[in-house]
Formats: structure tokens, C-alpha cells, sequence
């Protein structure tokens, strides 16, 4: 059998690939199959790792990233040298290792991650615990949603009483928000 | 507990057959994922930073002892033997990517067991309780305190809108793991492991088997866990895991009682068997004394054996592991059979004591 690719050499190499269009099968002589490479490693080794898997799985995220910054050229170069100014990583080094330097590095690759983030866990939005110190005014913004809730549900349920006691609150909340909105102005990011 | 102590027990707080749902659920564990912020992650910063990070935990950790009294052991793995790491693995209070690079790496383990926080891990804090059965629910209250005396003083890393930020992309959001161990006799010999298997992936969870690999499990134990960390609250995430594990544990107990109503001359056969091999054995491979001992803890739990209590199940679980074992004589260079019969003898000695004590 000859080889697919070139259609020179004998084929040596057999690979099937399953897809979204379907089974492809290839063969290749020993120097088409040179090109598959990696893929030939990856499928020889027993223990692919769950870093080697998110690897792959990171490192397909800017290609469609690439896609889009074609539209937008003016900011095609700057993706490429993106850099976190805190621990000096590069998107391409987490691309390579499949962890993050540190916690600046979220804020500097944010549009890159989230796609990846929303594919990993099916969101990218936190929605736990919040720390007190570092939590800012979320922590607030998140008991007015609680109160929110609440009182709409109390509304449903004609326990208007509640659902006034909770928009007394929301209101008073919503003031110390602003207040401290006001006041952590110059010390947001 | 001083080190040695800690090496050379086989009992393990958290492992005793003592909680709730005991008989499938052996075992709760909570771990939380914590950075401080600015600082690189471990695999990122140097060892400046790493040294910074250990001098900041060790303060607080030396208020509290002073605070508290001695409740921790600290543990630092610049001292340890790289034997004395595997047997710390093997009762899963460190973690094998812990002990890779030993600098600047601590653990304090609490003086029962329950709490191991690894610092300088993957993250700079990784906080894991465990509790013996099935509660969650406590581990996730120890741990969220030690959380919380942390970020009492320190700023953690934190986005509004990604959550606790972490090493790796994984664990971001809540940095919550929560996993139990299962011992699942049941389902295994009614080959209905690989449904449950199949279909945790669609529930947001991860089943493994603890030995052994995906076509075979040694031993009948699995580790459920949570997958997604982003997205979901705390409680969340633990009433998921905690819904599909009481799921789990009816299928398992329905399981057994089949085994015992249809295949009740058999499964006496085997459990009896097992037990003898074990009580009797000159030599003992890894494998056979877990598959043994998965036999025996069933016929305990379905009341077909007597002489021995659960007991002895955490004490032969640890006291098998061929890095304890070699620990304990003091040699690291025994060949596989020596430590073979070394096993049978740990093994013969635990019934032999666990069997005294049920009859007295």
C-alpha cells in the first residue's frame, strides 16, 4: 500500500482517526508520518495525565482566539507578547504548562481564559464563598441579590410585610455600597 | 504526635468504621485550594517567594499552637526521608505533588489526622480535612475555619468574578474538592460499578478506583469527587456530591443483600475464605491482602463474620502498604518477598488482636 500523503513510499504507519465528520483512516510512509508526530507519541503513551490532557485542551483555545483577532488586527500583535506584569508569564507558557503564575496573570489573560473557563466548568461566573478583605464590595452586592430574591419571592407569596422589611434593607445596603464605592475609588485595579 | 508516632501507627482517625453509613462510606474529605495575592503560585515563584510564603503560614500557625495548644505537627520535607514521604502518601496526608520539590515545603498535620494543610503545594495553601464515614459537612466546617483565619489576615487571591483564583485553571471558583471514599463490594460483583462509573461525569462528579486502574479495581474502593469548581456555591456543590453518594450507597446495599439472598453459599464461601488466607497467610502480595481484606470488611458488614470487628480494617489497610511496612522494620532495601511475609505477619498479628477483643 502506498502511502496517502505522497503516494511514493510504502505505507508503514496506519492511523485511525474518529471525529465529528466520522471515521478517517490514513496511511503513511515513515516520512509523511514524521508530521504526525506528536500525535503518534501521545497515543503510544499509557499514562496520559490530566495536565498533559488540559494542555492540549489550552493550548486550542487562542487558535479560535486567532480567528477572531483577524477582524480586529489592531490588537493582533499585542495578544502575541502578552505578558503578566507581576510574575513576568506568557499566555504561551500556560499553554505549555497548563498552570497559571499567579493571580495577576488572571486579570492580564482574562479574555483568553474565560472561553476556556466556560468550556472546563460550563461557567466562567463565580458564584461562592467571598473573602472579606480581598472580597470588596461583592460580598455586599451579593446579600442585596440574596435580599432580591427574597422579597420577590415574598411578593409571590402576598407576605407583604417581608417583602417590605427586605427592600428597607436593600436600601440600606445599597447606600453603605455606595459609600464605599465612593471611598475605594482610588484603590480599585 | 511526634514524626515518629505519625509514621508508625496504623490507625488512622478518619479511616475507623465508626460514621455514619460507615459500611459503604469509608471516609469524607474536604480540600480548599488558597493563594495569597500578588505572590506567583509555587511552580511559578522563586525561593525568595516560597520562603516568604512558609515564614507567613508558620506565623500564624505558631499563634495559634501558642493560642490553642499544640495542635498540629509541623512537618517540613526538607527533613524527610524520600521513605518516609511515601508512607505520609500512602495514609494520604500529603500528596505526591507535594513531596517533588522539598523546598520550602510544609505540611501541618493535626495531632488526630483529620486536618493536613500542605503548603506550598500546587497552591501556596491547600486545606483538607477528613472525617471517618459519610459527613461532609464537618470537614467542610473545619476547613472553612482555617480558611477564614487566613483571610482574617491575609489578602487571598480573589477575582469578583472568576473566585478564588489557583494554580490551575481546574480548581478555580470555590477551590473546592470534596471526595469520599466508597468501598463498593457490592456493585463489583454485580458488575454495575461501570454504570455508575458512565454516568457521574453527567452528574459534575469523578469516580476512580483508589488501586488498581480503570479496567480492574483492587479491593472494591472508589473515590468520588466533584469535578466543576466554577460556577456553583459551596453548598452547592457538596449537596450534588452528597445526593449521588446516598444514591450510591442504596444501589450498594441493595447489591449486598441480593448477594445474600441469591448467592448466599457462595459469597460464605469466599468472605470465610478470605479471612482464613488472611489469618493464616505466610506471604501477601499488596494486591491479594486488599482484595482479601475488601472480602473480609464485607462479610463483617453483613454479619457473616463475627470473630473480627471493623476495626481491623483501617489497621491492615495502612499496616499493608510496603512503604509503612519497610518504615517500620527500619530497612528500605528488603526485596518484594521479604516484605511479602512481612505483610502476612502484620496482617496475622492485627487479626489475631482484633479477634481477642471481640470475644473479651
Amino acid at each position: 500500500m502506498l502511502c496517502d500523503e505522497c503516494g511514493r513510499n510504502e505505507a508503514v504507519v496506519h492511523i485511525t482517526q474518529i471525529g465529528p465528520n466520522g471515521r478517517v483512516e490514513k496511511n503513511l510512509c515513515r516520512h509523511c508520518a514524521a508530521h504526525y508526530g506528536d500525535f503518534l507519541l501521545q497515543a503510544q503513551q499509557d499514562d496520559v495525565s490530566v495536565n498533559d490532557f488540559l494542555k492540549g485542551v489550552f493550548s486550542h483555545a487562542p487558535e479560535e482566539e486567532n480567528a477572531d483577532e483577524t477582524q480586529a488586527p489592531d490588537d493582533a500583535p499585542t495578544q502575541q507578547e502578552l505578558v503578566c506584569p507581576n510574575c513576568g508569564m506568557s499566555y504561551r507558557d500556560f499553554q505549555q504548562t497548563g498552570k497559571i503564575g499567579c493571580s495577576v496573570c488572571y486579570a492580564t489573560f482574562r479574555r483568553q481564559l474565560e472561553p476556556l473557563l466556560r468550556r472546563i466548568h460550563g461557567s466562567s461566573t463565580h458564584s461562592g464563598k467571598i473573602p472579606h478583605r480581598s472580597g470588596g464590595t461583592l460580598e455586599l452586592k451579593h446579600k442585596i441579590e440574596v435580599l432580591r430574591a427574597r422579597q420577590q419571592e415574598a411578593v409571590q407569596q402576598e407576605n407583604y410585610e417581608l417583602a417590605a422589611e427586605c427592600r428597607d434593607r436593600i436600601r440600606a445596603l445599597e447606600q453603605e455600597l455606595a459609600q464605599q464605592e465612593g471611598g475605594e475609588q482610588h484603590g480599585a485595579e | 504526635m511526634a514524626l515518629n508516632d505519625l509514621l508508625r501507627s496504623d490507625d488512622l482517625t478518619w479511616l475507623r468504621p465508626t460514621g455514619t453509613d460507615s459500611d459503604v462510606v469509608l471516609a469524607s474529605r474536604i480540600r480548599l485550594a488558597r493563594n495569597f495575592r500578588q505572590v506567583p503560585f509555587p511552580n511559578r515563584a522563586d525561593m525568595n517567594q516560597l520562603a516568604a510564603v512558609q515564614t507567613t503560614v508558620d506565623r500564624l500557625m505558631d499563634g495559634l499552637c501558642t493560642e490553642e495548644g499544640a495542635l498540629f505537627d509541623r512537618v517540613d520535607m526538607e527533613r524527610l526521608t524520600p521513605l518516609q514521604k511515601e508512607v505520609l502518601i500512602e495514609k494520604q496526608l500529603l500528596s505526591r505533588n507535594f513531596v517533588r520539590n522539598p523546598q520550602h515545603r510544609v505540611a501541618y498535620i493535626s495531632l488526630d489526622q483529620q486536618v493536613s494543610l500542605m503548603v506550598n503545594e500546587e497552591d501556596h495553601l491547600r486545606i483538607q480535612c477528613m472525617m471517618a464515614g459519610f459527613d461532609l459537612e464537618h470537614p467542610f466546617h473545619a476547613a472553612s475555619r482555617i480558611d477564614d483565619l487566613f483571610e482574617a489576615q491575609f489578602d487571598i487571591a480573589f477575582d469578583e468574578k472568576m473566585g478564588y483564583l489557583t494554580s490551575c485553571p481546574t480548581n478555580l471558583g470555590t477551590g473546592l474538592r470534596a471526595s469520599v471514599l466508597l468501598h463498593l463490594p457490592g456493585l463489583v460483583a454485580t458488575r454495575n460499578i461501570s454504570s455508575i462509573v458512565n454516568i457521574s461525569p453527567q452528574l459534575g462528579l469523578a469516580v476512580r478506583p483508589l488501586a488498581g486502574d480503570e479496567k480492574e479495581s483492587v479491593g472494591s474502593l472508589f473515590q468520588i469527587s466533584n469535578q466543576l469548581t466554577l460556577g456553583f456555591s459551596e453548598e452547592e456543590i457538596l449537596a450534588n456530591l452528597q445526593s449521588a453518594v446516598e444514591e450510591i450507597v442504596t444501589h450498594e446495599r441493595e447489591a449486598r443483600k441480593a448477594l445474600s439472598v441469591y448467592m448466599k453459599d457462595t459469597l460464605e464461601d469466599e468472605v470465610w475464605r478470605a479471612y482464613g488466607t488472611l489469618r493464616y497467610a505466610r506471604s501477601l502480595s499488596e494486591k491479594e491482602a486488599l482484595t482479601l481484606l475488601s472480602k473480609v470488611r464485607l462479610g463483617i458488614d453483613l454479619r457473616i463474620i463475627g470473630e473480627v470487628k471493623a476495626d481491623c480494617f483501617p489497621q491492615i489497610f495502612i499496616g499493608s502498604g510496603r512503604s509503612y511496612l519497610q518504615n517500620y522494620v527500619e530497612n528500605e532495601n528488603l526485596s518484594k518477598n521479604e516484605i511479602d511475609r512481612l505483610r502476612a505477619e502484620r496482617v496475622r498479628a492485627v487479626l489475631e488482636r482484633s479477634g481477642t477483643a471481640a470475644e473479651g
